[in-house]
């Protein structure tokens, strides 16, 4: 075959699989979106589910995904930033931070059933605390985590170092640099990373089904003493995620109308995480411009 | 070394070496600053003059693998020593660099930062320091309307400005100026340099420039590096018309470097 | 001369940095905490069957029958093992070519806009939760291959390509960060001997490349041995050796998935899923080594 022949299907058949993916996303966005979005209403994101009966809606569910995503962004964030900042600024290159940088990159691989059989045998049994929410945070936590100190540290080795010497020149001490002078440079990149990693930790199922549970007693959602065992807001309860309920409802659902469902509620998971992506775009872009166009005032 | 401490200048270092590893970067080098003066250090680029003025705020001390040895002098007490208090340190002495590093933060908030961390938590005290520091750094007119703004809004040669204001809100003793003016345009460098001259009747300075008119126009002393060591060392008049050291004179006369 | 060592008074400074690094030794030890007992737990679990004697470690990793509820109970996890490899390296051979193509697409035939249409799409795709995969794959994949082939539709071949959805982006983003960092003069010499576009990346991008690109491969070939949900719902759960593509099987992540809930924690049956949980973790252990001597060899 002659070179210009060969170059030309080559170069046909590598244009035709990048979009061949660009098309898988857009059917899979597309199938769901289309099946799930007329299953969407007011009613299916705020009442019950049903066991056995049509009509069931997803309430409890959504409100657990972001309950616990809350829970678990205020676990993780500081922890993330702890650590984070520790591998950015103040390790110094040796068998410690290499086995610390191992350890990051151990933790981030490893399967979320892992992190959630982990969950079920350390958290649930050993701590006795349960199918609960808080046990699904800390298991989240677990998953999160590793994320959390990547993008903290790419965050802070961002910045210009001639911050930081500007800092040490005018007699600040190291922490106060790192938390008044750093800090607010990366801060952008860190929320950026941040709502990505929500979205991540919003549709995880597999390390919530022996943590979290997957069971969610009924809500009542005038009552938020978070001590009572029905207030949506009581940690130590059982909670069912959104993700979870559709793995559920898909593997042993018994109600007719199960597979509309689960088109719904997958349409609701993938929106909110196409929200968390645009938002994270957003925010990322608008901290950009304010940081660095010249507002003048008159 | 008893008798030597007698005539120490207040300021001066004492066979400062300076070592990168095994490589020595600066080589034993004793150098006076005496007060209300300006001190160039020049040299071709690698000769260690911008790695000796790091090391009189013992700004290297970050670098890993970099070690130091002799001694700095300042008020009789050697801030080289182990057990210093290297962050108090460094609020005595100012450093502004080649590439203006404001904080991300206001024009007023890069001002106050450090003194609100050293202790000045009444705002009118405050709003006076800012005042008189930006007026010290002939910055104060052009800004004084937009305090607010983001200090990354002004031009280089006004962030360069803001730094020199930010290095003297802290009210340091000696100011260490690491090219300061060769990322400016003419113009900048121009007010940059007339800054220097007025701010040498309040403390000492030393500057580490390339440019050799510069060095002439607003130096009082000079001292030519060479290969991290120190060629010679007088007043810069004498220096710029009759060295007595014949690579001192090619150097300034433009033959390499 | 000899200085007195004067005591340090406590500074402002001091106690911020002391404060701080707590703060941060607090955080890193946390982390080498929760991996330690991890690696404890799930190793004492998973070796508790063989250490009873309950189950043999022939039986397990060579067994092909798996009845743990039968009168004399076998606990063969091979089934579980074939079929969770078979998923991955099928998964990767699926997605491995699209990737890279993806990455040429971005990087190499048109970099001017090619990035800017594939990087969201690539971003958009990692975003996508696995049950959401899942149950694409339960409702698409699975009737199609069920109207097309022989069999269920459920199986090896649905789980596969499930998984190579999944590990597209995690693959092409590695490519194209390879391809990206590739010295421009590289290409350029090739070009100027004459070499058309196809020549210079099959004979000059792709060897040079090649470590970084394994890189992505292997981290993808992890993320589809450690999913769970996804290839659970679609490969039909069937505890044989899978002896067609298009038969119902199981892996790993899918036995422990349906097991661990159904099961008394301590019993044999349980503590053989945990064995099944350690394996999956060795593999990881194993990923994680084979990406760490690739990024080697990449360096030099």
């Amino acid at each position: 075959m002659k070179p210009r022949t060969a170059d030309k299907i080559a170069t046909t058949v590598i244009v035709a699989l990048a979009l061949l993916i660009v098309a898988i996303l857009i059917g899979l966005l597309g199938y769901i979106l289309v099946r799930g979005f007329g299953h969407i209403s007011w009613d299916f994101l705020t009442s019950a589910p049903q066991k056995i009966r049509a009509g069931g809606g997803v309430g409890p569910q959504l409100f657990n995904s972001l309950f616990l995503l809350v829970l678990t962004l205020l676990i993780t964030v500081p922890l993330g930033l702890g650590a984070g900042i520790f591998m950015a600024e103040y390790a110094r290159p040796g068998k410690l931070t290499n086995f610390i940088r191992l350890i990051v990159e151990v933790l981030s691989s490893f399967p979320s059933i892992i992190v959630g059989l982990f969950g079920l045998l350390l958290i649930v049994n050993y701590f006795d605390l349960g199918f609960s929410l808080v046990s699904g945070a800390l298991a989240l936590t677990v998953f999160n985590l590793p994320l959390m100190v990547r993008i903290t540290e790419q965050a802070f080795r961002a910045v210009p170092k001639q911050q930081k010497e500007a800092g040490f020149a005018l007699g600040l001490s190291k922490w106060k640099i790192v938390t008044s002078v750093l800090l607010p440079v990366a801060l952008p990149t860190i929320i950026t990373g941040t709502i990505l990693s929500a979205g991540r930790v919003f549709g995880e199922a597999a390390a919530l089904m022996f943590t979290a549970g997957m069971s969610s007693p009924r809500l009542d959602f005038t009552n938020w003493n978070p001590l009572s065992p029905s207030s949506p807001l009581n940690p130590f309860r059982p909670a069912e995620t959104l993700a979870v309920h559709i793995w559920k409802i898909n593997s042993e659902g018994l109600a007719p109308d199960a597979a509309e469902i689960a088109a719904g509620a997958s349409a609701v998971l993938v929106i909110t995480v196409l929200i968390f992506n645009l938002a994270a775009r957003f925010f990322g872009r608008y901290i950009y411009r304010k940081l660095t166009a010249s507002k003048r005032m008159n | 070394m008893g008798t030597a401490a007698a005539v120490r200048e207040s300021f001066q270092t004492e066979n400062l070496s300076i070592f990168y590893g095994t490589y020595e970067a600066v080589k034993g080098i004793s150098l006076p600053f005496a007060q209300n003066t300006v001190t160039a250090l020049i040299g071709p680029s690698g000769c260690g003059k911008s790695t000796f003025l790091r090391s009189l705020n013992r700004m290297n001390d970050d670098i890993s693998g970099s070690t130091t040895k002799g001694s700095i002098w300042i008020d009789g007490v050697d801030i080289n020593a182990s057990g210093t208090d290297v962050i108090k340190l460094r609020q005595k002495i100012g450093m502004v660099w080649q590439k203006p590093n404001p904080f991300y933060k206001s024009i007023y908030d890069n001002i106050a930062f450090g003194p609100k961390y050293h202790g000045i938590k009444n705002k009118k005290e405050l709003d006076q320091i800012v005042e008189s520091s930006l007026r010290r750094a002939a910055l104060w007119d052009e800004v004084k309307d937009r305090l607010k703004d983001s200090a990354l809004a002004l031009s280089g040669g006004q962030q360069q400005r803001l730094c020199i204001a930010r290095a003297l809100s802290v009210n340091p003793q000696i100011l260490l100026l690491d090219e300061p003016a060769s990322a400016l345009d003419p113009v900048s460098t121009g007010k940059v340099e007339e800054l220097i001259k007025e701010l040498k009747e309040e403390l000492r300075i030393v500057i580490v420039t390339h440019n050799m008119q510069q060095a002439a126009r607003i130096s009082d002393f000079t001292a030519y590096f060479y290969l991290g060591s120190l060629v010679e060392y007088d007043k810069t008049e004498k220096i710029f018309s009759n060295p007595d050291n014949q690579m001192t004179q090619e150097y300034i006369m433009g033959r390499f470097g | 001369m000899s200085v007195k060592p004067k005591k340090t008074k406590l500074e402002k400074h001091h106690i911020e940095d002391f404060i701080g690094r707590s703060y941060m030794s607090l955080c890193v030890l946390l982390l080498i905490v929760i991996i330690v007992s991890m690696v404890y737990f799930v190793a004492s679990k998973g070796l508790a069957n063989f250490f009873s004697g309950r189950v043999s470690l022939s039986e397990f990793f060579g067994g092909t029958k798996w009845a743990p509820d039968a009168d004399t109970p076998s606990y063969g996890a091979l089934p579980f093992i074939s079929g969770s490899f078979l998923v991955t390296l099928l998964a990767a051979l699926i997605a491995s070519p699209l990737s890279i193509c993806a990455a040429l697409f971005m990087t190499e035939i048109v970099p001017s806009w090619g990035k800017k249409l594939l990087q969201p799409v690539i971003e958009l795709l990692s975003g996508i939760p696995s049950v959401v995969y899942g149950f694409v794959g339960l409702s698409v994949i699975v009737p199609f291959l069920r109207d097309t082939f022989p069999g269920q539709g459920i199986g090896v071949a649905a789980g596969a390509l499930v998984l190579s959805v999944m590990i597209l982006p995690t693959i092409t983003s590695v490519a194209a960060d390879a391809l990206a960092a590739l010295p421009q003069n590289l290409k350029e010499s090739s070009f100027a001997l004459g070499a058309t576009r196809w020549q210079t990346i099959s004979r000059v991008i792709l060897p040079t490349t090649f470590p970084a690109i394994m890189t992505g491969v292997v981290l993808g070939m992890a993320r589809a041995f450690g999913e769970a949900l996804a290839v659970q719902m679609v490969i039909g759960n069937a505890p044989f050796v899978p002896k067609s593509l298009f038969e119902s099987a199981s892996t790993l992540t899918s036995v422990i998935t349906l097991g661990m809930g159904n099961t008394t924690m301590g019993s044999t049956h349980n503590n053989a899923l945990w064995s099944m949980a350690l394996v999956l973790m060795l593999m990881t252990f194993l990923f994680v080594l084979v990406v760490r001597m690739l990024e080697r060899r990449n360096k030099i």
